[in-house]
């Protein structure tokens, strides 16, 4: 795999530098090179979390990056954080249930796609996995780590929480694979923007 | 003492977590420090792992008395480090100099944040002059300036002895990045490499009787005489530039042929090298050279590289507004190669900020 | 040994004798007193002298005592480092009232918070005695000096430091805390021997200031001198011990 470079941005709680260290591991733990850091400033909470991951088979430079393959960003304050990191060979995230004017979307991005995340976690599985949903769609469309290494690697971090309730583990499972659905289905269906 | 590592291991972790480890496989016994970001996770570690292993910690009032607890551990026989950024780094100085002017083999992990004053607390290249010539002295220290997680380790491991062995304090200089970021590395037992852990020794609290066995010992920092402390400070001067062939360090490639060499250190030069390697698909002769010892400088090895090469330019890209570039300027006097730069203070440089700039000068 | 040669204590360094402080100063009196103290405790192989910079810097190499000198103000951290490292050694750190109660004042008042198991002796001569007296955070209310020469207004300048006092204010009661002078010399080496003692038995922090003079400075002839220390000085800093969690039998 060439190097591929991903942002993920939300607020705080959202669990976005969660899932980053998860996917980052989990190259990891299959042999690749991965390399994740988080955005950190002076403001402990409350500020627009960052989490810079990349993924590629050979040696990765820069620690950070000013364009990024995939930039996801999960509130408005996010999308307004994040914008800068879009060129024209990035897919731009956001979910769909914010209400983003068209002015506040990056400049150029190969594309810009909403996914149903929040609503989707809220509705029909449950708030507490929708960073799982967003760490689905990043692999349906990236493909940075399978979706069976994926699988593993939350077993692996959240597998003590599993054991006490296993009804825990099928929710991240579909999280995760709804998340997947979702971004194959976007970018397949997802309106080129030529904002 | 049991044995930190057994089996050497990969790992994937943060770069001050890897400085909290390689410090515990270098046999460190104690730990002095104050908060400052981005180095407080050394701290963290060190002080849930320093226990499993009998050793010390404290957190002391500021970094001076950090860096002063630093220094009587070590007369006292300990292998004793620190690690600071920023301001931190500022004010440890007094101490550093105190390290300096007793030959006190101390070690200190300084990551790198935003300046002047308190500037940012995320990442800079900006305490190249401070680490490597700060304080009222002559800049007699080690300064090595880690790219990656494995040199983070590695340069720990190797400082503790070279610090033990020449009496110079040693200075790991990372940065924000290399301390927040995870990337692979493999944490291992110095022995099992075969390198061999020097045994610290006190310089004062001796065995024996004094008058009987053996005498006072009085370490002495101030001198009565100018040319008391002239001759103290030339014989430190002629150790130090005797030891600078078995010190000093780099990286070179590519610098046979090269119309450019690229000059960067610590993170930065990870950029450069992809850069190197991105000029060279599009035909444009560019090397690469990275001084690994700040102090001493390479400054032999780069003069080699500029008279092999042929090279008309160095482009000197660093995260600071040019302290490499004038360290490196004062290094090589005399030489005539043109210096263009990218001086990016404070922010991360990637390897198309260091392509384009290679074509705008070339 | 002749019989004329005067009584040095055996943990005195002889060959830096005479000292090199000026006629009159206090400082020998109080090294004497340490010494005697170190003797009579027995613990001249184990103990760790520290000074600071300042007058007290002459006494680098006074005792036949692994020394090591440091920077102003930081004696205090140093003797915590080796302390920290090496818990058998007893470290004794001296220090003049700028580096203790101003440029080193915050590794003094936290290194008692912290009943760091050292003990520091701190002489308290109103002034900069080295850098040619200036003004102190000991210096009196309308004293002159270099830095105060119209006397210290306490409107502008504050009030001396009171620093027995308000370290107790911080120690738990394992802390020994003494106010001596250089003019009761018994009670002097009392007060050393137990701050000594203190960290000698676990204890915790142990800390002495001494009153003593600065004629040099003061530009004092002999009486004026010994009447400055003992009326004007022992007015604003009251002598005795504060904190001996040793009981009785020490006193």
């Amino acid at each position: 795999m060439s190097l591929v470079r991903i942002a993920l941005a939300g607020e705080g709680g959202q669990g976005v530098q969660a899932i980053a260290e998860i996917m980052a591991e989990a190259a990891y733990e299959n042999n690749q090179q991965a390399l994740y850091i988080p955005n950190f400033g002076l403001e402990q909470r409350g500020g627009v979390s960052i989490a810079f991951i990349q993924f590629s088979d050979s040696r990765i430079g820069a620690p950070k990056f000013q364009k990024a393959d995939i930039v996801v960003a999960l509130s408005e304050r996010a999308v307004a954080r994040t914008k800068d990191y879009s060129g024209p060979e990035t897919l731009f995230v956001y979910d769909s249930s914010f209400n983003i004017a068209p002015e506040d979307f990056p400049k150029v991005a190969r594309k810009i796609i909403g996914i149903p995340a929040i609503d989707t976690s809220n509705e029909v599985l449950h708030p507490r996995v929708f960073n799982i949903i967003i760490m689905g769609a990043v692999i349906g469309m990236s493909h940075v780590v399978s979706f069976e290494d994926a699988k593993k690697a939350l077993e692996h971090k959240l597998g003590y929480k599993f054991v006490q309730d296993p009804k825990l583990r099928e929710l991240n499972y579909r999280a995760l694979e709804m998340g997947k659905e979702m971004a194959e289905k976007a970018l397949q269906e997802g309106v080129a923007q030529s904002v | 003492m049991p044995k930190v590592i057994g089996e050497a291991k990969k790992s994937f972790m943060t770069g001050n977590e890897t400085a909290a480890w390689a410090c515990l496989a270098a046999g460190a016994d104690m730990m002095f420090g104050y908060p400052i970001t981005p180095q407080n996770e050394i701290m963290h570690y060190w002080t849930r792992l320093a226990p499993r292993y009998g050793r010390g910690f404290l957190q002391t009032e500021d970094e001076l008395s950090a860096g002063f607890t630093v220094c009587g551990a070590v007369q006292s026989g300990k292998k004793a480090f620190t690690a600071t950024a920023g301001p931190g780094n500022v004010l440890m100085q007094e101490p550093f100099g105190m390290a300096e002017a007793m030959r006190l083999p101390l070690l200190a992990i300084i990551q790198q944040r935003g300046g002047p004053s308190s500037g940012t607390v995320v990442y800079s290249q900006q305490e190249v002059t401070l680490t490597t010539f700060g304080g009222n002295g002559e800049g007699m220290r080690i300064v090595y300036s880690t790219a990656t997680h494995q040199e983070i380790y590695d340069y720990i491991i190797k400082g503790f002895n070279t610090a033990w062995q020449y009496r110079f304090p040693v200075f790991i200089l990372g940065d924000g990045y290399q301390a927040k970021m995870r990337e692979p590395l493999e944490i291992y037992d110095p022995e099992d490499r075969g390198i061999e852990m020097l045994k610290p020794y006190p310089l004062i609290g001796l065995e024996g009787e004094i008058g009987q066995s053996r005498e006072p010992q009085h370490l002495c920092n101030i001198y009565s005489l100018e040319e008391e402390l002239y001759e103290v400070v030339m014989k430190m001067a002629a150790e130090y530039e005797s030891l600078q062939d078995s010190l000093v360090e780099y990286d070179e490639k590519n610098c046979d042929d090269a119309d450019i060499i690229i000059l960067s250190h610590g993170v930065v030069s990870r950029a450069a090298e992809d850069a190197m390697k991105i000029l060279r698909t599009q035909g444009i002769k560019a090397g690469y050279f990275r001084p690994i010892t700040l102090r001493p400088y390479p400054q032999q090895q780069l003069r080699n590289a500029i008279a092999k090469s042929g090279a008309k330019i160095i482009l000197c890209a660093e995260s600071a507004y040019g302290q490499l570039d004038r360290l490196t300027k004062q290094e090589i006097y005399g030489e005539t190669i043109k210096m263009e730069n990218l001086f990016m203070p404070g922010v991360g440089i990637i390897d198309y900020d260091i392509v384009d700039k290679v074509k705008s000068v070339i | 040994m002749s019989a004329i040669a005067p009584a040095m204590p055996k943990s005195w360094y002889v060959p830096s004798k005479p000292h090199k402080f000026c006629p009159g100063c206090g400082h020998g009196i109080v090294l004497k007193a340490l010494g005697e103290a170190i003797d009579e405790l027995g613990i001249q192989d184990q103990a760790i002298f520290g000074c600071d910079i300042g007058c007290s810097l002459l006494s680098w190499d006074f005792f036949a005592v692994d020394s090591t000198q440091t920077h102003h103000g930081r004696t205090t951290p140093v003797m915590v480092g080796i302390k920290r490292s090496r818990p058998e050694l007893i470290c004794i750190g001296y220090m003049g009232d700028g580096g203790g109660y101003s440029i080193g004042s915050q590794h003094l008042l936290n290194s008692a918070v912290r009943n760091e198991k050292v003990t520091l002796i701190l002489v308290n001569n109103t002034n900069y005695g080295m850098t040619g007296g200036q003004m102190a955070p000991t210096t009196l209310p309308g004293q002159k000096t270099e830095t105060s020469p119209y006397g210290r207004d306490p409107e502008t300048t504050g009030y001396p430091t009171m620093g027995p006092e308000f370290i107790a204010a911080l120690t738990s009661d394992s802390a020994y805390i003494a106010r001596g002078t250089v003019s009761k010399y018994k009670q002097l080496k009392k007060y050393i021997r137990s701050a000594l003692q203190n960290q000698i038995s676990g204890n915790g922090f142990s800390f002495v200031e001494v009153l003593s003079t600065c004629p040099t400075n003061w530009r004092t002839n002999a009486q004026q001198t010994w009447n400055f220390l003992e009326d004007e000085m022992e007015k604003q800093f009251p002598v005795g011990e504060l904190k001996n969690p040793l009981g009785k039998g020490e006193k």
